[in-house]
């Protein structure tokens, strides 16, 4: 088997085993990213260099006799907006097209401290804001599965990389579906953990109180690999929480017996394309068989989740993205004859027109007279949201979803922007309600993956992944590959 | 139409953005969209509800009062556009 | 002014609190340094880069509330105030908008010898801005200007008050009563040079017997006392000026122009001002025990109110006890002197007197003064012996402001002790007689002051020497 083909755990032995090398593996990676990656666009940057240097020190530690970390050695791609000190972090935005970060993400620092390989930085829509990564100022990237086809986002890149095994795992962010979303349209695996679990340091803020960083990777051990080392208490972000980190790969058990699987009827209604829908019930049959308890639940406030997180969502981001000024670092309009002239034409030329309409959008629902209507209010129904998944959990272990209503679509497909927004009404409430929730892969709908979605109880990552394993073993949708090119 | 055309200049002057006429049209039509369809949050009742501005059950998170290096002025201005005299050069600030 | 107005100040005033490291992230917070070089991601505004809160600026926030008689939240939060302009890195102010740590206080001021309450509507923790340097004098005459983030981030407390002052003197009284409590709790080091305290002034007037008050003027950029009463005195014509007109005030702020004395408007800068205050989602609330503001209230030193009982107890008149506890350094230096010599008000008038004057002519504060406490302590008592005149002692304490030697070292190096030996007066006395027959004569008809002139011709011929209560004492016996 082609070693770009292998997932984390099975690399791993096979570095500890002597039977490959860290710099084989990663000259393997480059020459597939090579191979493809003009067909699917995925990465942003490479850093062959770099990545070459810490696979020679792997490897001689290996050689040393020495023990390493499960991650040590083995290629992985990193989401755009995540920061690496010395490479460039550009967010897919002109406005930080040369920009260099200073300092390095602490999910980076501990992926460092556990010896991992970047091979490079991935596109995405341009500062997370979008569900197709066309939105990126530099290039679209193409569904391994149909390159016609969005790979979905924000974090499309870092999907597509795992997909057409350009690299062995990824990190993406999710705001509000953007590491699931791209997970499901990819055939793979994706998590997004519980808001606090993962420290957001070092990643560009897109909603504060919603972004969260999560791996996305080939199957459900590999994401609790991943998990296990970015996870954790960081002194640097005030929403990290204090909270002990179990080893996740201890919950990798095929066992689902007496588990209560809720389905919530509101995700199962009009908009849900019928295929998607049949994947969905074979899924819930194959728990069924295995003895998982199926609940019914309600979650009647599911159709406000969207309007709810494209208030809130906005009026963070147009705080968070006002420092791009072209005063410190990123882009500057030439010849401007005052400071807020150079601003205005800086942010106007620099940021796409998606990212612009939600700085306004956001801008909009928090000015004078509009706050108590909108912003207000949006954040009271974010508390009468997670109540109702609070009472949820009261009847259920986890809830079974789809990921997204249909499966990845055609590039350029000139939805509305609302349209658009509609289709994240799956993963969106997971977000508000700062819950763990992952993406895996159940089955397809005309060729296209369709991606089940598991949601879990406040730092409750191990019965999602429990339930995940127990599917993804019991099934053969996360050992099937992308025919790159169209083929199926 | 909830948001006019003048609307949305004021807006785009609040965020720092220009709203090039070409684009007004399409820009207050795709803002209207969204902002009509925010209406189905009114009838929600929401009296009483605390409003979450962010789900963590933690409160206090607090740093000892320690100076550290923070980096240094080259690398402040490794990404800077423009520099002067140690710092970042900007046009004349008052329109 | 043809109709009487009724002036109304409320005074925001900005204090930068004395903390090691900056508000949310380690830098140091250190004055003067080269441009940039107290800087991170954090305070540059650093993609992905997020604030941590300092504990000290709590504890500081908390000292300075009880201090100013505040009602201390238990549950606060910080906010983001959005605006645009070069030195805020991130574009918007790390506040607190509608759940501030302190409520309610209040001050007592003393104007003409009157006392009144000053009401404190809130304290907030904020975080200040960095700094522009300006290629030109004015920043309206520059072509450029260069930022310099090292101030960005240091933590400020914002306090602001009711519109509760009448006047400019009571403006000022109050803010020098803030600056006395806030340097004495050792919160601010308060030096409105170095920018460490800053104040904006809401300033209005109302025709005498109106219910309703004025609209008002923001004034900003108010960096001395100074400053702060020529621009309400300034302000108050302005606006009595417009209203006799028969025009109407415009809400606005100004910025106060130390050179030309005036006020400007400022509406150019803050057309479109609209802050979009929303909770910030960066940083978890502010969760406050009893246990927690029991303890500081604990470590609370001895304020300004309380130390002026004290002196006023020892003995010191009210006025000059007042004048003494302004600042800390002065009250801490009267303490230490005092602790040195029994003649307390002999310390204090010093200290009013010749030292203050001494500091004024050199314009610089006690702090700088060379003079040990114990030493001036030593002069009082050396004039108390009747080691030296009055007269002498300032010669003496002229020589002190040099290099701080000891009055008593000084004394014998210039040769000034006071001569009280019997003999050697007694000797002078006599050859002043008998130069003198006229004024003998004149002593002896009943004439009483020629006894003064006599004393100081006898002074004179001593070199100012000879103890003067001998001089007069002997002169009378001689002429009996
Ligand atoms: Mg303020
Ligand atoms: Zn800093």
């Amino acid at each position: 088997m082609e070693l770009y083909k292998g997932t984390v755990h099975e690399l791993h032995q096979q570095l500890v085993s002597k039977k490959i090398s860290a710099v084989e593996l990663t000259n393997a990676m480059y020459d597939r990213i090579g191979a493809v990656d003009d067909q699917v666009k995925a990465y942003l940057t490479l850093d062959k260099q770099g990545a070459l240097a810490q696979a020679a020190k792997v490897d001689a530690k290996i050689a040393a006799g020495e023990a390493i970390k499960p991650l040590a050695g083995i290629p992985g791609a990193i989401k755009d907006n995540i920061c690496i000190k010395g490479l460039k972090t550009t967010c897919s935005s002109k406005i930080l097209a040369n920009y260099e970060a200073i300092y390095d993400a602490h999910v980076i620092e501990n992926l460092k401290a556990d010896e991992t390989i970047f091979l490079g930085k991935t596109n995405m829509d341009e500062f997370a804001m979008g569900s197709t990564t066309e939105t990126s100022y530099f290039q679209t990237t193409h569904n391994p599965w149909d390159l016609s086809k969005v790979p979905g986002g924000s974090s499309g890149g870092s999907a597509a990389a795992i997909a057409a095994g350009e690299a062995i795992w990824s990190l993406g962010s999710d705001t509000g579906g953007s590491i699931r979303q791209p997970a499901s349209f990819n055939g793979i695996v994706g998590i997004k953990p519980t808001y606090g679990r993962v420290s957001r340091y070092g990643c560009v803020a897109f909603a504060s109180s919603l972004d969260q960083i999560g791996p996305i990777t080939r199957d459900v051990t590999d994401a609790a690999i991943v998990l296990n080392t970015i996870c954790g208490l960081d002194k640097h972000d005030s929403t990290s929480l204090p909270v002990d980190v179990p080893d996740f790969t201890k919950a990798l058990r095929q066992d689902v017996k007496g588990l209560r699987i809720g389905l919530p009827k509101e995700f199962y209604g009009a908009g849900l394309d019928p295929k998607v829908d049949a994947e969905l019930k074979k899924a819930v049959e194959i728990y069924r068989q295995m003895g998982a308890e199926i609940v019914d639940i309600s979650l009647p406030s599911t159709e406000y989740a969207v309007i709810t997180y494209y208030i809130i969502a906005p009026a963070e981001a147009s705080a968070n993205l006002a420092r791009y000024d072209g005063v410190r670092y990123g882009y500057r309009a030439s010849n401007a004859t005052s400071a807020p002239e150079m601003t205005t034409r800086s942010r106007t030329e620099g940021f796409g027109p998606e990212v612009r309409r939600r700085i306004m959008l956001g801008t909009y629902v928090l000015s004078s007279g509009y706050y108590d209507a909108y912003y207000k209010k949006a954040m009271q129904v974010r508390t009468l949201i997670r109540r109702e998944y609070d009472e949820a959990f009261k009847k259920c272990d986890v809830l079974l979803t789809p990921t997204s209503p249909v499966p990845a679509y055609k590039i350029d497909s000139q939805m509305d922007p609302l349209a658009i927004y509609l289709l994240d009404v799956c993963t969106i409430p997971v977000n508000l309600a700062g819950l763990p929730g992952i993406s895996v892969p159940c089955g397809f709908a005309d060729g296209m993956p369709v991606g089940m979605q598991l949601i879990g109880k406040p730092l409750d990552e191990e019965t999602v992944l429990r339930a995940a394993y127990t599917f993804e073993q019991a099934t053969n949708f996360h050992t099937q590959l992308a025919p790159i090119g169209g083929k199926k | 139409m909830k948001v006019t055309e003048k609307d949305v200049k004021y807006i785009a002057q609040l965020s720092r953005l220009a709203v090039a006429e070409s684009e007004m049209q399409k820009f207050t039509e795709q803002f209207n969209q969204i902002l009509n369809y925010a209406d189905i949050l009114q009838k929600i009742n929401t009296e009483g509800v605390e409003p979450t501005a962010h789900v963590l059950p933690i409160n206090n998170v607090l740093r000892a009062d320690e100076a550290l290096p923070g980096v240094t002025n080259a690398e402040a201005l490794k990404n800077a556009p423009a520099v002067h005299n140690g710092g970042f050069k900007v046009p004349r600030v008052i329109e | 002014m043809r109709q009487n107005y009724i002036t109304v100040v409320g005074l925001e005033v900005h204090a930068e609190l004395k903390t090691k490291s900056k508000a949310f992230c380690s830098c140091s917070t250190a004055f003067g340094s080269e441009p940039n070089t107290h800087v991170c991601p954090v305070c540059l505004g650093m993609p992905g880069a997020l604030p941590v809160l300092n504990k000290q600026v709590v504890e500081f926030a908390i000292r300075a509330g009880l201090a100013l008689n505040c009602t201390i939240n238990k549950f606060s939060k910080f906010d983001r105030k959005n605006y645009f302009y070069p030195d805020l890195a991130k574009n918007y102010q790390i506040s607190q908008f509608d759940q501030p740590i302190c409520e309610h206080g209040r001050v007592e001021v003393l104007v003409d010898g009157k006392k009144k309450t000053i009401g404190i509507t809130r304290i907030h923790m904020e975080e200040d801005a960095g700094k522009l340097v300006h290629s030109g004098a004015t920043i309206s005459t520059s072509d450029s200007s260069d930022v310099d983030y090292n101030r960005a981030g240091v933590p400020l407390i914002e306090i602001v008050s009711e519109p509760d002052m009448r006047s400019a003197e009571e403006a000022r009284a109050y803010m020098e009563q803030l600056k006395a409590i806030l340097e004495y709790t050792d919160v601010c080091d308060c030096k409105m040079e170095e920018g460490s305290i800053r104040c904006d002034a809401n300033i209005s007037i109302m025709p005498e017997g109106a219910k309703e008050f004025g609209t008002r003027a923001e004034i900003k950029n108010l960096n001395s006392f100074r400053a702060l009463v020529r621009a309400v005195d300034y302000e108050v014509a302005r606006q009595a000026e417009i209203l006799d007109d028969g025009g109407h005030i415009v809400q606005e702020t100004r910025t106060w122009d130390d050179i030309n004395g005036v006020t400007l408007s400022m509406r150019s800068k803050e057309e479109a001002q609209d802050y979009r205050y929303f909770p910030e989602p960066d940083l978890v609330p502010v969760v406050l025990d009893d246990a927690w503001i029991d303890r500081v209230k604990s470590e609370l030193p001895e304020l300004p109110a309380a130390r002026k009982e004290r002196l006023v107890a020892a003995g010191i008149p009210e006025e000059s006890a007042t004048l003494i506890v302004t600042t800390k350094e002065m009250a801490d230096y009267y303490d230490a002197g005092a602790k040195q010599t029994k003649d307390v008000k002999g310390l204090a008038n010093w200290i009013l007197g010749d030292v203050s004057a001494y500091l004024n002519n050199n314009a610089i504060t006690i702090d700088k003064f060379k003079v040990s406490p114990e030493h001036l302590a030593g002069l009082v008592d050396l004039i108390g012996k009747g080691v030296l005149s009055s007269k002498l002692a300032k010669k003496v304490f002229a020589e002190m402001v040099k290099d701080d030697e000891a009055p008593q070292a000084l004394v014998k190096k210039l040769g000034l002790e006071q001569v009280s030996d019997a003999g050697a007066i007694g000797k002078i006395v006599d050859e002043v007689l008998a130069k003198n027959p006229q004024s003998v004569a004149d002593f002896k008809a009943g004439k009483d002051r020629a006894i003064g002139f006599l004393v100081g011709q006898v002074m004179k011929a001593s070199h100012g020497k000879a103890n003067p209560g001998m001089v007069n004492k002997m002169l009378k016996e001689k002429m009996q």
